[in-house]
């Protein structure tokens, strides 16, 4: 029977894992185009309140219909989603930058420093990051993107630190961090030639998954009504069309765009993430 | 009780503390980090919104001041603010004045632990079985049929989900209520009316987030299956000729089940952070709608009352699921 097992274990998971990363990088490569080519060709102000006749279905003039606010749907979701990636970048790059600094730090000089930094981004984890990212939000009285990105990265450092100081505590014990003590490399040396090499691929791994998390928390934070009030992204299209019962009044193509987009981000991230994971820990291959 | 055990309790007694103690301050601290009172800030961003004209800004104000001791030193007032939290005094509501926070919040906390309980088990329960299922030999044509569905449903944010629910199953089928938590008319009362009427409102909102949560369940399931599967004690117990059935259970779940706990206390707060926002789209009387309206109304005791509540509930949770890992799991007790 356990040769029934062994057997079963998946056999092409090679060309399988290629197909998750490639159709995860195709989904997030398609996105990022037509957020760089599409705002060229779609007129910006048709996207501003009163800018076309509102509460139009798809058709015509309008493809994707028009909101209630009359915004043209498909100028709003043309420059809302670029502006929604861009948020999410910002918090990932702050968040995977400081969680990897914080991870070295504790990994590679251990005591209480690392005692504080463990203690306290593991306590972070356990919280509903919407919870402590609401007070911090509420608090701030013009909120822009830029801030929104800023206030989602302070919560979005711990999983990397995690990631980051468990590979360095492994790593410190290899030989060839011996060979660089003994040839009298300075412990910054060490760190920064002999160990942030080896940690890179955990880092670019966390970073997807950091990206993902960063624009689930913003998306959270608009739908609730904390985002910033006059710039489009997807999060406040979703607030407005909740605000204005979109649903209930059969508006469907005002929040059914959004949610498109949105979906794709994620199971492109997903994805991506899933490719990249294994990628980094090819261990996890052979299960 | 071995002495393993005893460190294992008093460490996650420390932790529990020191998240309690960290939503604490942080709630504390932040809204003190920017100029000027909170209070008065507050209060004058309600007076500009135009919601505060029903109450007397002056009196409200004056007696916050006082009460809050606004004036003293940041260190009494931290201390206050703490000996306030033990009498469960967590202040009073603005919009709703004088209505106090605790009333409020433990008004809707129960629909909240209801509403998070049950989906949980649920995608948590099916989700481990698909997935144990989708690792058995030959098992589950029809569930690795589903996967790839319920791996793009779980990439995708709860409150998404609630969306299309509702205008699948509430506007167009008109199956279900689209919102809230019961029917406006009715008079709660402990009775099977009551009772289905709760249901009835509650199955979409769980659904959403128990058919978002299912594929990660099962994923995690499926990875600890196979590695059971490989052991040798599973071919010790074919060689013994137990039933399959015996296997799965008793030699395969109950074995790669464990780190399913460990993922499930690590994950609550995911889930946590996504149903306060299900919660929003349902209208459902808990503690995320509470959330919502405590901040369009920019009532901000409120608001702390509730993000105090809901980081503390899940601390709490989470002590108890550790709690729950010695008696499933034989070795750590020893």
């Amino acid at each position: 029977m356990t040769a029934r097992f062994r057997a079963y274990l998946p056999g092409g998971v090679g060309s399988r894992l290629g197909g998750t990363l490639f159709f995860g990088l195709a989904i997030l490569g398609t996105i990022a185009l037509l957020s760089i080519i599409g705002p060229f060709l779609t007129d910006a102000s048709l996207a501003q309140v009163g800018a076309v006749t509102p509460r139009r279905p798809p058709g015509g003039d309008y493809p994707l219909g028009t909101d209630a606010q009359g915004r043209d749907m498909l100028a709003l979701m043309v420059h809302a989603t670029p502006a929604t990636l861009k948020m999410g970048l910002i918090a990932g790059v702050i968040g995977v930058g400081l969680g990897s600094v914080l991870g070295l730090i504790a990994g590679q000089f251990g005591g209480w420093v690392d005692a504080v930094i463990r203690v306290v981004s593991d306590s972070l984890l356990t919280v509903p990051a919407i919870a402590i990212l609401v007070v911090i939000a509420g608090s701030i009285d013009r909120m822009t993107t830029g801030i929104m990105a800023l206030v989602v990265a302070s919560l979005s450092w711990m999983f990397t630190t995690r990631t980051v100081r468990a590979q360095v505590l492994t790593i410190r014990e290899r030989g060839y961090i011996e060979v660089a003590r003994v040839n009298g490399e300075t412990p910054m040396e060490i760190l920064f030639r002999e160990v942030m090499p080896n940690v890179m691929p955990y880092i670019v791994a966390s970073f997807v998954g950091t990206v993902s998390a960063a624009i689930l928390a913003i998306i959270g934070l608009e739908a609730l009504g904390l985002g910033s009030q006059d710039e489009m992204t997807l999060g406040n299209t979703i607030y407005w069309a909740q605000q204005s019962s979109a649903v209930l009044r059969g508006f469907w193509w005002w929040w059914a765009p959004p949610i498109v987009v949105i979906a794709m981000i994620f199971v492109g991230l997903f994805l991506t993430s899933v490719g990249f994971d294994r990628f980094a820990n090819p261990r996890l291959e052979r299960r | 009780m071995s002495l393993s055990l005893v460190q294992y309790l008093i460490r996650r007694l420390f932790q529990l503390a020191l998240v309690i103690f960290i939503a604490v301050s942080v709630n504390f601290v932040i809204p003190r980090l920017l100029p000027g009172d909170p209070v008065a800030t507050a209060l004058a961003r309600l007076q500009t919104a135009g919601t505060g004209d029903t109450m007397d800004i002056e009196a409200v104000s004056a007696s916050y001041r006082a009460r809050y001791g606004l004036d003293q030193p940041l260190w009494n007032q931290y201390l206050n603010y703490w000996s306030d939290l033990f009498r469960f005094d967590f202040g009073v509501s603005f919009s709703n004045f004088p209505e106090k926070v605790t009333t409020m919040v433990g008004a809707a906390l129960p629909w909240s632990v209801g509403l998070l309980m049950t989906a949980t088990l649920l995608s948590f329960a099916v989700g481990s079985l698909m997935g144990a299922r989708l690792a058995w030999p030959g098992g589950g044509r029809l569930i690795r049929a589903l996967v790839p569905g319920m791996m793009v449903l779980s990439a995708i944010p709860f409150y998404l989900l609630a969306i299309i629910m509702v205008y699948i199953f509430a506007v167009e089928l008109r199956w279900l209520p689209p919102a809230g938590g019961v029917e406006t008319t009715r008079i709660m009362r402990l009775d099977w009316a009551t009772a289905l009427d709760v249901l009835r409102h509650a199955v979409l909102p769980c659904l959403s987030i128990a058919l978002g949560s299912i594929g990660f369940w099962a994923l995690g399931m499926r990875s600890q299956m196979v590695c059971v599967l490989g052991e040798d004690y599973i071919t010790f117990a074919e060689a013994k000729g137990l039933s399959p059935g015996r296997i799965f259970f008793r030699y395969g779940i109950r074995n790669a089940f464990l780190p399913q706990i460990t993922a499930l206390a690590l994950n609550l707060s995911a889930v946590v952070s996504g149903a306060v926002l299900v919660e929003v789209i349902f209208n459902y009387p808990g503690l995320g709608s509470l959330l919502y309206v405590a901040i369009r109304g920019q009532d901000y005791f409120v608001i702390q009352g509730v993000v105090l509540v809901l980081i503390v509930t899940l601390a709490v949770a989470m002590f108890i699921v550790d709690l729950i890992y010695p008696l499933l799991d034989p070795r750590i007790r020893r």
